[in-house]
C-alpha cells in the first residue's frame, strides 16, 4: 500500500482554492501529497468526477466549497454534498472505505483551515492506508484482503 | 418516456465478475433523460466495477460506450458492433427493450441488464419521475379531461373513486400519492363536463393491453 497516499482536492475558485493560496502566503505548511484541481464552484462535481479519481489512482479526495449560504452561485456547494454523499455510498458499494472521500467548507479568509484540513486529511488517508497493509501482512491467503485499495497514480514531478 | 433505475451494484458484479471483460454500453435516449442510463451513467457504472475488481482482487477490463439508441438496428454501427465482439460481456444500460434488442442483434454476446425498467413516465422536477401511461393499448384519457384513471388510479377505475379516497388523496400513499378520481372530478368540474361522469362505462376492452400477449404494430404503408 502507498504510503504516501495521492490526495486529489477540487476546490471552488472562490473559497477553497482562495484559502489555499492564502496558505502559502501565509507559509502555512501542509502535506504536499494534495493536489488541487480548481473548479468554478464545487457544483460543478459530479459523481463520476470523483469516481474517476479513484480508478485513476487516487486514495482520497476532498471536495472543497464554500460554507453554506456563502456560495457565490447560490447554491452550488449544498448540491456538491449531494453529491458527495452519493459517491460515498457507490464507493462502499464496491468496497473501497467511503471515509476516502469527505466534503468540506472553507472560506477565502481561511488560509490555516485549509492547511490544517489538508493536514488532518492526509493524516486520514495515510491511517486507512496502514490498515489495510496490515490486514494484508496478517493474512496472505486470500485474494480479496490482499488486494491493494487504489493503484499509485503515476507521478508528474 | 421509459423510465428506469439502476440494479444495486452487487447484482450487476456478481453477473461482471464471471467475466474478464465486459462493455458497459449505455443508450442515449430515454434512460439518459431519467438519469439511469446515458454517457454519465456509464462512466460512474464504468468506475464502480474498476473499483470493485481491484478491491476483490478480481481481473476485469471494462470499456465504456454510449450509443443514440439501443431498440433501433441502425445506431448499433460497426465500431459498437467490434466493441462488442471484443468483450467477454455486455452490460446494457438500456431499459428492457435495448437489452433483449442487444440480444437480438448479436445473437452470441452475453448480455445482462444494468436498469430494472419501471414506467413510462415524465419529469416532475430534475431527479423526479412519475408514471403517466400504462401503454394499455386503447387511450381513453379524453374522456376524463386529460387524466388517465388506468395509470393514475391505484385500481385502474374507469369509474371512480373508490372509498380509499380521503381528502385528495389515495389510501395507497396518503403522503404521497394523489387521488385519481379527485383530480378528474376536479378538472372536470372546472372543464364544465362534470355531468358527463355520471355515465357509467362499460369494461374496457383489455385484450389490446398486455392481456391479448406481446403487442405488435405493422404499418405496411411505412414498411420497405
Amino acid at each position: 500500500m502507498n504510503k504516501d497516499p495521492i490526495i486529489i482536492a477540487f476546490c471552488c475558485h472562490y473559497c477553497a482554492f482562495t484559502a489555499a493560496d492564502l496558505a502559502g502566503t501565509m507559509r502555512q505548511q501542509y502535506p504536499t501529497n494534495v493536489r488541487i484541481v480548481r473548479l468554478p464552484c464545487t457544483g460543478k462535481v459530479d459523481i463520476g468526477m470523483l469516481l474517476h479519481a479513484f480508478v485513476s489512482g487516487a486514495d482520497g479526495v476532498m471536495v472543497a466549497g464554500c460554507e453554506e449560504g456563502s456560495c457565490h452561485f447560490l447554491t452550488g456547494n449544498l448540491r456538491a454534498v449531494k453529491r458527495v454523499a452519493k459517491a460515498k455510498k457507490l464507493l462502499a458499494e464496491t468496497g473501497v472505505n467511503p471515509e476516502r472521500l469527505d466534503m468540506f467548507h472553507i472560506a477565502a479568509s481561511q488560509g490555516p483551515l485549509f492547511a490544517q484540513t489538508a493536514t488532518e486529511f492526509t493524516e486520514r488517508i495515510k491511517g486507512l492506508n496502514m490498515e489495510i497493509s496490515e490486514n494484508a501482512d496478517q493474512d496472505v491467503s486470500g485474494p480479496e484482503k490482499t488486494s491493494q485499495n487504489c493503484k499509485p497514480m503515476e507521478k508528474n514531478t | 418516456m421509459i423510465v428506469a433505475e439502476r440494479k444495486p451494484f452487487e447484482e450487476i458484479y456478481n453477473n461482471v465478475r464471471k467475466h474478464k471483460s465486459i462493455l458497459v454500453l449505455g443508450c442515449g435516449s430515454c434512460v439518459t433523460v431519467c438519469m439511469a442510463g446515458g454517457e454519465e451513467e456509464v462512466g460512474i457504472l464504468s468506475s464502480q466495477v474498476e473499483l470493485g475488481a481491484r478491491e476483490k482482487g478480481d481481473d476485469i477490463s471494462v470499456i465504456g460506450h454510449t450509443i443514440k439508441r439501443q431498440c433501433d438496428v441502425e445506431f448499433f454501427d460497426d465500431e459498437t458492433a467490434k466493441k462488442i465482439e471484443q468483450v467477454d460481456a455486455v452490460v446494457s444500460m438500456a431499459c428492457g427493450v435495448g437489452v433483449q434488442f442487444c440480444v437480438e442483434r448479436f445473437p452470441d454476446a452475453i448480455v445482462y441488464p444494468a436498469l430494472n425498467t419501471s414506467f413510462y413516465g415524465a419529469t416532475m422536477e430534475q431527479g423526479v419521475w412519475a408514471e403517466r401511461c400504462a401503454g394499455c393499448g386503447e387511450c381513453v384519457i379524453e374522456e376524463f379531461g386529460g387524466i388517465c384513471p388506468i395509470t393514475r388510479c391505484s385500481k385502474s377505475l374507469l369509474n371512480g373513486p373508490c372509498g380509499g379516497s380521503d381528502s385528495g388523496k389515495c389510501e395507497v400513499d396518503p403522503e404521497n400519492l394523489d387521488c385519481a378520481w379527485q383530480l378528474i372530478i376536479d378538472r372536470m368540474d372546472k372543464l364544465g363536463r362534470l355531468e358527463e361522469l355520471e355515465q357509467v362505462r362499460p369494461p374496457k376492452n383489455w385484450s389490446k393491453n398486455r392481456d391479448g400477449g406481446p403487442r405488435t404494430i405493422t404499418r405496411e404503408d411505412k414498411r420497405l
